[in-house]
């Protein structure tokens, strides 16, 4: 752009003769240039020029903020304020350079972002605190009646007919203003209450994505956690978390930011529509194309992602892969059988467990792949590793003259003490062969035996449908016998299962890529697909060749389209291995970029030391929250999956008879998972007890579950003593948008209208180790609370509902993985009327509880019953992942752990608002990686001040936002470079090898909050996460791992192809193999796809209907539910909830574009309109995700109530193996592991409705 | 030769991913209020499509842009001056608000308002315009993604003069975003159309004005713009549009639309131009010349003759200087790779296009050709999912050669820094198929790739 000064006026050109004369009139009345020709006025403009609109554009002051939306965006704004009102948002542009040679990533935002500043003013804002009436009322006479609040709340919320009268009024208007003081009475004498009644893992929170604004997701759970409450995950309960992740690299989610897809030269957006859900992000994307990157998009519409491929591959929803395995079948034969490249094999070796040796054991007349051959059971030739004290978890490989080894860097190197500096990836001067045909020398042998995989893309026969998977392949595997033991290696076994045949081995192999007969060919997965073979070999031929050209840098960036199926597990576990194979893992622009629901909460040590109150109590009550949803809105009821109908037909019988349900159960008995409410008792009334006995109280727990007096709480999810009480929920629209299932949680776990329409299992399908009672209860909860600042379906169900500050009025901070830096909120104006930040709604609720406190509660202990976590100890509870059938009750190896804490509650505010000494005392631990913050705690005293008297007297303050913004960053080694330093000298004791390099240069960069205010501030490498931003290079995950050979967090320290746990086995999963989705006809009797019979749903009489498959993709107009309601994103769409459908479906159904139809199947129904497009393919119908019913929503001729919202026709399906714990990598830690809250699997039948609509 | 400085735009197709961040930022700063409703100074169509306002682009019914007459004079479409004169008070060729949309709102309070009832509250669609309750038959972007393609897309009035029948299937679906401001023309008919002189062009810079002062309604410019980018404020009874943001550019500062730009494709700078030659250029006989005549029209910078003149005509040096480093300038005259929109309405649009690239393959042939490879590189182009008669039809008066020429230069980019990119040995060959030389390719590429803050703008 040019510099700014006026010029000069001038003219130019021609028309009609005959009106030059009326506008040479014209132009005297003007004090401008006419042009010669008349064609134009000239006019000097300058600045005396149009005033309006340089009044328009004025304003007093920007305000640096950002949107703490569950988007992985974490984008700097600038906030316009005129006349103390904020006018409007323009992006930051201020982030400092990734280097002269790459974009940069200016201007992060996406029109939703832009738009936010609608909802500062718009009539949606929630300005007071509103209470629903009739609660209030009987609130207030109870009250009046005794004096006290908590006896207030406990009449009632006992009182069934009060109780019923306020739950069935949920959702249906009636709430009233109130007082901040009395709003808050109410929430903290119903808190009070149920921790005295019930116990304080009857309180429940929710709030998701930390990294979106960690305080004011840290105040919440800080409360919740210090309570003894139950923090609920989300990322698994949003069924964001790929399962795949932990089983395979041991870490929940690691992935390269977005500036690193610049590095690719070959990337497939695979489910992942990156314009919309990656909006700030697909710029890279679109440049790096120019670079001459190779974009390929595996989409089954015509996604906007599509317009910036250069291919596009259309599988059939839900058998991505099948296409993926047939593209493994390409690369191990072309890159790894018929030629061996060598970096493949290298970093197979190195990085991989394919050399590790797998024992086979005897099935029939062929042989199945059992367990990891470990030291223990090889014995003597281990040598010394047999008698370690971990031998069992210590895994072994071949070398090339056929000696076995026991590498460094297995689990059984990780915490014995004794074997310090060996959990390293070296492997010295051995080179492991990948396959035992490799072996060299006296040891050669060409043994091979056949082995039997399962496969699943079959039909099961008639007759058999519960009974699993569907086939079986027999193929051959070359072995050797070490001992008593026969063993291959998993490269030999990932060959056999992939159907890469070699020359004189048994068994049935494809005869081609054009064999469609035997499974893992291309033209077997075109009958899978559709894509054609041709393609999928070609393209699978491409990603090898380009990492090999590039050396690793083929991408495969995986979104949400891939993994919310129920067997995503399987479909992420043949990307990775498409990954691994090709050494791309731990390269930049290379490797898998897993982005869905996922924002890196990159100071996570300091925000977990806040958030979980792990400064004053240890542990904190932690919960999967798909189970807890599960379980609470009594989705078993109506669920009754079989397990054994998800077993492998090779499977040994353990869910014979048995469904999902009893595994869940069997998880949390097991201290697999945790389980909140743990027992059917008050767990303060359990020490209570234990103490009056004069015994240890986890012996209490062990005597009382032993004689049967005491149970778990799962497994009577429906007696009044379990049911969880109390649930705060804010920064989230559980009912709107997460709650899978959503009709049942009216029903259900609030007591209100509901649209389910499934019944109830029957008898033969019930859970056996449950307990079933008739009439199932309505409105379990007591109180549910909500702040927000602006109206959803979840403030519309609740009791209380608190108006909340919005992103442009409170202090924070933000971070995500898809950039390296830390950024932060601020006011742009102060909390407009009532409102309140989180962080003083927070503070509020506290106080007043400590009030309540004082005389209710005191200070009691409390018994946690903690599952066995990963990055501890107690990964070793399960040697070989064998499952023994004996239960025992040893806490910490066969059932959780039980850990007496103290709970004074009469001080919980006080504690809350300042930094408990634990903290400088006991030290802070983050995947195995502990940290002494002792030098930081001094100093935050002095930066935050100290706390002059009380229970916390001298620690440092944190009643501001702005002091929990310093505490974290001075917590976290991403922000503290001597806690960097420190982390990393600490794990190179454990690897023996260098890394504290990655950060020693920046051991003296403290990122201040003052720095982050002022601009994003880039983040130091540090042992919380696996990748290096050192030297200015881009961030990508596992970088460290491959570079300075530190071994990933598993059973072998490598990538995992190969799963043992018995339960691995038992569902056919110990190696990447193709589950198709899900077939709910067989398994619940729904519509199967396609089919137009006649539903007998109310009100479709004489409606032609279609069953289709019912996806949710993520929606362009919205962050999940958030702006969808916004008038702008309503303006650039269709104005309120659509379906998209493909021509030929409407046709079937009688509907043109933009008429109404209804979506119902067992779950409930939702009212849209149809959007009717060729870019979708037939049989498939998406409604986009988080359609809350607020907006435009009439009423359902289905139900006769108010038209569902997405999640209505959704509910839980949980997965056996995600409920695997206490082995390796398969062990439970917070939003790592848990049952995924899957969707995609649904079908539904939809027709078109009466074009008459009432609301 | 009369040198006159223009503030001019291009725009990356190629690069646009269709967010319409553009659109809510300039809504927000620009047209957020009353009587403007309606109104988007920028806005973002999915291509196949209708636009906005509806099939804007059938001159044959809306009457925009110039005509050039038997006489090679060129006269405003919609009848003349003279003609506009005498309907001034009843304009037949006058857009309806149905055309665009019926803004609405929703009665959100009813939200915490309800008393107790049956049912959960809703908040239900209101008129913006009545007020009363109304059921939403249209929007801004009504057809964004193909969104109702079966019902709408038939009518697009660039598929419509396409000799190939498009179908719409999903096979052979495609689609791309068009991002649209005023075009700020060198020619302007709005302004040629306003018959109280109100609309203006500033002398400095070029950027199409309306005095609100003088402005007296007539919306003769609404009917006289071809790209329907002067909008009537239903409240003030004004004219108003797209500024380029003067009060920002005048301080330093992009326009919003382009700062805001999450695609990263808007380029911001200034071009010389004679002044004395755009009507010539502009009354061209053969539509596809208009192009070539349009650039023909743009000065050189760096021509030595040119900054002589620019310096006699009062244009200050740094201005010059600016020309010289202009972006829009490198891509619409030094690279050839930027068209205008709709030449063929002859008032020498300042808003350019690069036409978009990708993707190259179907989905349906087992046989891909491979983008990047030099090998297969131009085959792949005659292939495009985007037909380049569609492209054609909007940006070279439906001559598909120009189009062409740009796919290919880009394609040839792709192969040539693939081979820097991944360090193998280069193919002087592949840029000189473009007509270009491994350092002018390695320059477009900073500039199309690279795009930093300071090189956009």
């Amino acid at each position: 752009m040019p510099p700014r000064q006026p010029g000069p006026a001038s003219p130019a050109g021609t028309d009609h003769p005959a009106v030059d004369a009326l506008l040479r009139i014209g132009s005297r009345l003007r004090p401008g240039t006419v042009s010669p020709d008349l064609r134009s006025l000239f006019l000097e403009g300058g600045r005396k020029g149009d005033a309006f609109y340089r009044d328009r554009w004025s304003h007093d002051k920007v305000v640096r903020s950002t949107h703490g939306v569950n988007c992985t965006g974490s984008c700097s704004w600038q906030v316009y304020v005129k006349d103390g009102i904020i006018t409007w948002e323009t992006q930051q542009t201020d982030y400092p350079s990734v280097g002269p040679d790459s974009p940069e990533y200016e201007p992060r935002g996406c029109p939703r972002g832009a738009s936010f500043s609608w909802y500062t003013y718009s009539p949606t804002r929630v300005r007071y605190p509103y209470v629903r009436g009739v609660l209030l009322r009987a609130y207030r006479e109870a009250k009046a009646r005794t004096g006290d609040p908590v006896a207030a709340w406990a009449q009632v919320t006992s009182d069934p007919e009060t109780a019923r009268a306020y739950k069935s009024a949920r959702g249906k208007g009636g709430l009233v203003r109130a007082t901040w003081a009395e709003a808050s009475e109410i929430v903290a004498a119903a808190h009070v209450h149920t921790i005295k009644e019930y116990g304080p893992d009857r309180v429940a929170g929710f709030s998701p994505i930390p990294a979106m604004s960690m305080v004011s997701h840290g105040s919440g759970a800080r409360f919740v956690s210090m309570l003894g409450g139950t923090m609920l995950s989300f990322y698994d309960w949003y069924a964001d978390l790929p399962v795949a992740s932990p089983q395979v690299f041991g870490d929940q989610t690691d992935v390269p930011e977005s500036a690193d897809w610049w590095n690719a030269s070959y990337l497939v957006m695979w489910g992942s529509n990156v314009p919309v859900t990656r909006t700030p992000d697909a710029h890279f994307l679109a440049e790096a194309r120019y670079r001459g990157q190779k974009v390929v998009a595996v989409s089954p519409d015509y996604a906007a992602n599509t317009k910036l491929a250069d291919e596009w591959l259309a599988p059939h929803p839900g058998t991505d892969g099948a296409l993926a395995f047939a593209m493994g079948h390409v690369v191990l034969r072309e890159f790894l059988v018929e030629r061996r490249t060598e970096r493949f094999a290298d970093y197979l070796r190195k990085f991989t467990d394919a050399s590790h040796l797998i024992t086979l054991k005897q099935r029939g007349d062929a042989w199945v792949p059992d367990k990891f051959l470990t030291a223990d059971v090889l014995g003597a030739a281990a040598g010394d590793d047999a008698q370690a004290r971990d031998a069992a978890f210590m895994t072994v490989v071949l070398d090339a003259d056929g000696t076995p080894h026991v590498p460094n860097g297995s689990l059984g190197r990780r915490f014995d003490p004794a074997q310090e500096g060996r959990w390293n990836l070296d492997l010295g001067d051995v080179e492991p062969v990948l396959s035992i045909r490799d072996v060299r020398g006296a040891a050669a042998g060409e043994d091979a035996v056949a082995v039997d995989l399962p496969r699943f893309d079959l039909a099961p026969e008639a007759g058999a449908e519960h009974q699993g998977g569907a086939g079986v392949v027999r193929r051959g595997v070359p072995v050797t016998r070490l001992g008593d033991q026969v063993v291959t290696t998993v490269f030999d076994l990932l060959l056999a299962q992939y159907g890469v045949g070699r020359d004189g081995l048994p068994g049935t192999w494809p005869t081609g890529y054009d064999d469609a007969s035997s499974p893992g060919t291309p033209a077997w997965q075109e009958e899978i697909t559709s894509v054609p073979a041709e393609a999928a070999a070609r393209i699978g031929r491409e990603i090898a060749q380009n990492a090999e050209d590039s050396g690793g840098r083929s991408m495969i960036l995986m979104g949400a389209g891939t993994n919310h199926w129920f067997h995503s597990d399987t479909i992420y576990r043949t990307f990775l291995a498409l990954m691994s194979m090709t050494g791309c893992q731990g390269v930049n622009g290379g490797g898998w970029a897993h982005y869905v629901g996922q924002e890196k909460c990159r100071p996570v040590t300091g925000w977990a030391q806040y958030a979980f109150g792990l400064d004053w109590v240890r542990p904190p009550r932690q919960m999967i929250g798909t189970a807890f949803w599960y379980l609470a809105t009594d989705q078993w009821r109506y669920d009754g999956l079989p397990a054994d109908a998800l077993a492998s037909p090779l499977a040994e019988g353990r869910f014979a008879g048995r469904t999902t349900a009893d595994c869940l159960v069997e998880s949390a008995q097991r201290g697999w998972m945790p389980s909140y409410p743990t027992f059917d008792r008050n767990p303060l009334d359990l020490v209570a007890e234990a103490r009056e006995k004069g015994v240890d109280p986890a012996q209490h727990v062990v005597d009382e579950l032993d004689a049967g007096r005491l149970r778990y709480a799962c497994e009577d999810p429906d007696d009044p003593a379990n049911f969880p009480r109390v649930l705060t929920v804010w920064r989230a629209n559980l009912l709107g948008s997460s709650g899978k299932g959503n009709e049942y949680f009216l029903r259900h776990l609030l007591g209100t209208d509901s649209a389910v329409r499934a019944p109830e299992s029957e008898p033969d399908r019930r859970p056996q180790s449950m307990t079933w009672r008739d009439e199932a209860p309505r409105g379990k909860l007591d109180l549910l609370v909500t702040s927000d600042f602006r109206m959803t379906s979840t403030t519309l169900f609740s009791d209380v509902v608190l108006p909340a500050a919005t992103w442009y009025e409170k202090h924070d901070l933000s971070t995500t993985d898809m950039h390296p830096f830390v950024h932060s909120f601020n006011p742009a104006i102060a909390p407009p009327w009532q409102t309140r930040t989180d962080f003083d709604i927070f503070h509020t609720l506290a106080r007043a509880f400590q009030d309540l406190a004082v005389d209710h509660l005191g200070t009691r202990e409390d018994l946690v019953a903690v599952p066995l976590l990963h990055d501890t100890p107690d990964e070793l509870a399960t040697p070989h992942g064998a499952v023994p059938e004996a239960m025992g009750r040893v806490p910490g190896v066969s059932m959780p752990k039980l850990v007496v804490v103290e709970r004074d509650y009469a001080t919980l505010a006080d504690r809350w608002a300042a930094l408990g000494p634990l903290t400088a005392k006991v030290g802070m631990v983050t995947k195995g990686v502990a940290f002494s913050p002792d030098v930081e705690v001094a100093e935050l005293g002095r930066v935050n001040g100290t706390v002059r008297d009380g229970v916390a007297a001298g620690q440092p303050r944190l009643d501001d936002a702005k002091h929990v913004c310093e505490t974290i960053l001075a917590l976290s080694g991403t922000t503290n470079g001597r806690l960097a330093v420190q982390g990393f000298e600490r794990v190179e004791k454990r690897t023996g090898t260098e890394l504290a390099s990655l950060a020693r240069d920046h051991e003296g960069k403290r990122i201040t909050f003052p720095d982050v205010q002022a601009r994003p501030v880039p983040v130091v490498t540090s042992p919380e996460w696996s990748g290096s931003e050192h030297g200015g290079r881009r961030y990508s995950a596992f970088t460290i791992n491959v570079e300075h050979l530190k071994p990933w967090h598993t059973l072998t320290g490598r990538q995992h192809f190969f799963l043992d746990h018995d339960w691995m086995s038992e569902l056919g999963e110990n190696l990447p193999v193709y589950r198709p989705p899900l077939d709910l006809h067989r398994l619940f009797g729904d519509a199967r796809p396609g089919s137009t019979d006649a539903s007998g749903a109310p009100g479709s009489e004489g409606h032609a209907e279609v069953a289709v498959r019912y996806l949710t993709p993520h929606s362009k107009w919205s962050i999940h539910s958030e702006y969808q309601d916004n008038l702008h994103m309503l303006t650039l769409s269709r104005g309120g909830p659509t379906i998209w459908m493909s021509p030929q479906d409407a046709a079937t159904i009688g509907v043109t574009d933009n008429e109404w139809v209804e979506a119902y199947n067992r779950n409930g129904v939702v009212v849209a309109r149809a959007v009717v497009s060729h870019r979708m393919p037939a049989g498939t119908v998406f409604m986009y995700h988080a359609k809350d019913r607020t907006v435009d929503v009439p009423r359902s001729e289905t139900s006769g109530l108010r038209g569902g919202i997405h999640n209505s026709l959704t509910r839980v399906l949980l997965k056996p193996s995600h409920l695997v714990g206490g082995y390796a990598q398969l062990s439970f830690a917070f939003n790592y592991l848990g049952p995924t809250g899957n969707q995609r699997d649904e079908v539904t039948t939809i027709r078109r409705r009466s074009q008459e609509v009432t609301y | 030769m009369k040198v006159m400085a223009q503030m001019a735009m291009v725009m990356n197709l190629d690069k646009c991913i269709g967010c319409h961040t553009c659109s809510v930022t300039c809504k927000q700063a620009w047209t957020n209020r009353e009587g403007v409703e309606y109104v988007w100074f920028n806005n973002v169509e999915t291509r196949p499509g209708q636009g906005y306002p509806r099939t804007y682009e059938d001159q044959d019914r809306w009457g925009g842009g110039w005509v050039r007459n038997k006489r090679g004079r060129l006269r405003l479409r919609s009848g003349g001056r003279f003609t506009k004169l005498s309907h001034i008070f009843a304009n037949p060729r006058l857009p309806e608000v149905s055309d665009y949309y019926e803004p609405w709102t929703y009665d959100y309070d009813v939200l915490l308002s309800a008393p107790q009832g049956e049912h959960t509250p809703v908040a239900r669609p209101k008129s913006l315009i009545t007020g009363e309750d109304t059921k939403i038959t249209w929007s801004a972007n009504w057809d964004d993604d193909l969104g109702g393609s079966a019902a709408t897309m038939a009518k697009d009035p660039v598929l419509a003069q396409m000799s190939d029948r498009v179908k719409a299937e999903l096979e052979s679906a495609f689609m791309f975003y068009l991002p649209r401001i005023c075009e700020h023309c060198l020619n302007p008919s709005c302004v040629a159309s306003c018959p109280s002189g109100a609309m203006y062009k500033r002398a400095e810079d070029g950027i199409v004005l309306v005095d609100q002062d003088a402005c007296r309604g007539w919306r003769m410019c609404v009917s006289g713009c071809p790209y329907k980018k002067v909008y009537f404020n239903h409240v003030t009874g004004k004219a108003e549009k797209c500024t380029m943001c003067y009060p920002r550019l005048e301080v330093g500062l992009p326009t919003v639309c382009s700062e805001t730009c999450v695609g990263r494709l808007r380029y911001l700078g200034l071009v010389l131009y004679d002044a004395d030659r755009v009507l010539e250029a502009a009354s061209v006989e053969d539509p596809a010349e208009l192009l070539a005549a349009q650039r023909s029209v743009l000065l050189d910078p760096d021509d030595p003759e040119v900054v002589e003149a620019a310096q006699r005509d009062g244009i200050p040096l740094d201005w010059v200087l600016a020309a010289q480093r202009s972006p829009v300038w490198a891509l619409i005259s030094k690279f050839e790779v930027a068209l205008p929109l709709h030449p063929e309405y002859r008032t020498m649009p300042m808003v350019w296009y690069v036409p978009p690239l990708s993707p190259v393959v179907d989905v349906v042939s087992g046989s891909g050709n491979d983008g990047e490879d030099a090998r297969t590189l131009f085959a792949a182009i005659d292939r495009l999912r985007i037909p380049v008669e569609y492209l054609a039809g909007l940006f070279t008066a439906g001559d598909t050669r120009p189009v062409t020429a740009v796919l290919r230069r880009l394609a040839a980019m792709r192969a040539h820094m693939r081979n820097v990119n991944l360090g193998t040995e280069q193919d002087p060959r592949i840029a000189g198929s473009v007509g270009m030389t491994a350092d002018e390719v390695e320059a477009m590429y900073r500039l199309l790739a690279i795009a930093k803050y300071e090189d956009r703008y």
